[in-house]
């Protein structure tokens, strides 16, 4: 559905040469949920920004729908929707008029829009507040909207950045509902950009990009398999026993506390119970965690996804170039 | 091809629709639109026509303003129809700003529309309102004691609209290279001001000192004026001709600055 090829994108400042984006390539299926990762600065929202045309690649292109982003702005513009970021609704229109509005710019035939726009309202339930004025609506509101706005016209891709931004946890289930709604009844293909990890294992594919190169890309599965198997973490009062135990079993225990050790292993939740059962020394607490994405990140990046630095990293780099 | 003209058009209309509705719904802005050149035309006007000559020793003496113009008043009222015009039209080209600032510019900037169209639908949009304005100013006719015959009517329709758009396009030309509100406010008055002073609104433009009458001279506000003069009052120092070249070269220049304003947006 998207062929990204080769994208470059370099700004001039008046401090000099930025390369937002450095040479990216990649493929998003039709049909699938695509979530696109990366500290802020990564270069996300310039590729986004290339994608949907807004910004010209300096190099490279992309083939989006089958139209090329460079030589058919036109075409990709019709085959795409958007949620924005920030919020770009006219405040002083009510919901319905903002609704018109797009269905008008995007030259919907009027019997089509109308239906389109009833049905998009009925999905975001908002049918009750479509004549108010979008000044009055919360910020939940407000991008259920937008998300409804942006699939007026039957876009072939959506693209969602970071759309559940400053939204209640409760809202921002409900929008990931939609999202699936979506999904399933129109066969969208969705391209999203989030900060929170827990919402990239929506995705069937994820991309990490990092000062402005794709630094991963795999299922949110995959992904986790990279940075290690399940870590189990032990408290007992007879360590030394318990770490040649350990060692003696081919693992590799690592002694993080007086009497607190971790360890590695495979598919641990079925090694548990046997575990505990045979260990020939007293556990006095014992815990699974497995790898998540917010790992991932911090392995691949060296940061985490909200945070900038991190003391823990390792992989922290010096650079100059940074995404915009 | 054909569609994509067809996509443009609709565009340009619909963009032209938004502004033209949301003045409509907007009445403060409406009628503070109107109280203030009333009040420019009743204490202004009436201060100068009357107070002035009074105040140096000279009485009102029953002669002519001008040739056909019998008093100050008359001969201000269509200058200050064209300041209506100039600040409605520059004042519509905040729009954009303001389109800009809450998020709503990129909406318009993202869909499959031309640029131009964007940037000719902005200006037909802030030149429709002006021309509106304009035409509640004509409900002051009366009091003042000037007829309006239903022609002159039809034919300052379109002249209305013709200056509005040149004017407008000043604004929108502004606007698409502007971040700030504060800042276009500024650049705006700093403009708008000095146009309408140097346009001959508030005072005939013959003996003035060099200086001031080769402002006036370039000033494309001056022809619109003198346009609105000729069709309002049947007074004017150029003729309509000139006036219409005058304000037209001037409108394309500045669409002209305002599409490549809309063009080179990223």
């Amino acid at each position: 559905m998207i062929d990204v090829q080769h994208l470059r994108r370099v700004f001039e400042t008046k401090k000099g040469r930025v390369i937002a984006v450095k040479d990216v390539s990649f493929t998003v299926e039709r049909g699938e949920i695509f979530g696109f990762l990366g500290p802020n600065g990564a270069g996300k929202t310039t590729t986004i920004g290339m994608l949907c045309t807004l910004l010209r690649p300096t190099s490279g292109t992309a083939i989006l729908n089958g139209y090329d982003i460079v030589r058919s702005p036109h075409f990709v513009r019709k085959s795409i929707g958007l949620v924005f970021q920030d919020p770009s609704l006219d405040e002083r229109l009510t919901a319905r008029e903002n609704l018109e509005f797009h269905a008008r710019l995007y030259n919907v035939p009027r019997a089509i829009a109308r239906e389109r726009i009833d049905r998009m309202l009925e999905m975001v339930e908002l049918v009750s507040r479509q004549d108010d004025l979008v000044r009055h609506f919360s910020g939940g509101m407000k991008r259920r909207l937008e998300i409804a706005r942006g699939l007026i016209h039957h876009p072939r891709v959506l693209f969602l950045d970071e759309p559940t931004l400053g939204l209640d946890p409760q809202t921002r289930c409900c929008i990931w509902d939609y999202i699936h709604e979506l999904q399933d009844q129109e066969g969208i293909t969705i391209f999203l950009t989030t900060h929170y990890m827990e919402e990239a294992e929506h995705c069937r594919h994820i991309a990490i990009m990092d000062y402005g190169t794709l630094i991963a890309l795999d299922t949110p599965e995959g992904l986790k398999k990279t940075v290690g198997e399940d870590r189990i973490g032990m408290t007992t009062m007879q360590l030394d026993q318990a770490m040649s135990y350990l060692r003696g079993r081919g693992l590799s225990p690592s002694q993080v506390r007086e009497r607190e050790l971790v360890f590695e292993v495979q598919n641990g939740e079925a090694f548990l119970p046997a575990f505990v059962r045979q260990a020939p020394f007293d556990i006095l607490t014992i815990n699974l965690t497995r790898p998540t994405l917010e790992d991932v990140f911090l392995r691949k990046t060296g940061r985490t996804l909200r945070g900038e630095g991190d003391p823990r990293s390792v992989t922290s780099r010096v650079s100059t170039e940074k995404g915009s | 091809m054909a569609s994509r003209w067809r996509d443009d058009l609709t565009g340009l209309y619909t963009i032209w629709l938004r502004e033209v509705r949301k003045f409509w719904r907007d009445r403060p802005r409406i009628i503070g639109a109107t109280v203030q050149p009333a009040l420019f035309l009743l204490l202004l006007g009436t201060g100068i026509g009357q107070g002035i000559p009074h105040a140096f020793g000279v009485e009102p003496s029953g002669r002519e303003f001008a040739p056909g113009v019998p008093d100050y008043l008359t001969y201000i009222y269509p200058g200050i129809i064209a300041m209506t015009l100039l600040f409605t039209s520059v004042f519509s080209a905040i729009s954009i700003i303001w389109d800009r600032e809450i998020g709503f510019l990129k909406e318009v900037m993202v869909a499959p529309i031309s640029r131009w169209a964007v940037a000719v639908g902005k200006t037909l949009g802030g030149s429709t309102v002006a021309m509106l304005q304009g035409c509640l100013m004509l409900l002051f006719a009366p009091f003042l004691h000037i007829s309006l015959s239903w022609p002159t009517i039809l034919i300052l329709l379109p002249l209305l609209l013709y200056i509005s758009f040149s004017l407008t396009a000043m604004g929108i030309a502004a606007a698409a290279r502007m971040r700030s509100m504060q800042g276009f406010t500024v650049i705006m008055n700093f403009l708008t001001l000095p146009m309408f002073f140097l346009s001959g609104a508030m005072f005939p433009i013959e003996g003035l000192p060099r200086w001031m009458a080769i402002l006036v001279t370039l000033n494309p506000l001056t022809y619109g004026v003198d346009a609105l003069r000729s069709v309002v009052i049947g007074f004017h120092q150029f003729g309509v001709v000139q006036d219409l070249l005058v304000m037209g070269a001037f409108g394309l220049a500045m669409l002209a600055l305002a599409v490549v304003g809309f063009e080179s947006h990223e």
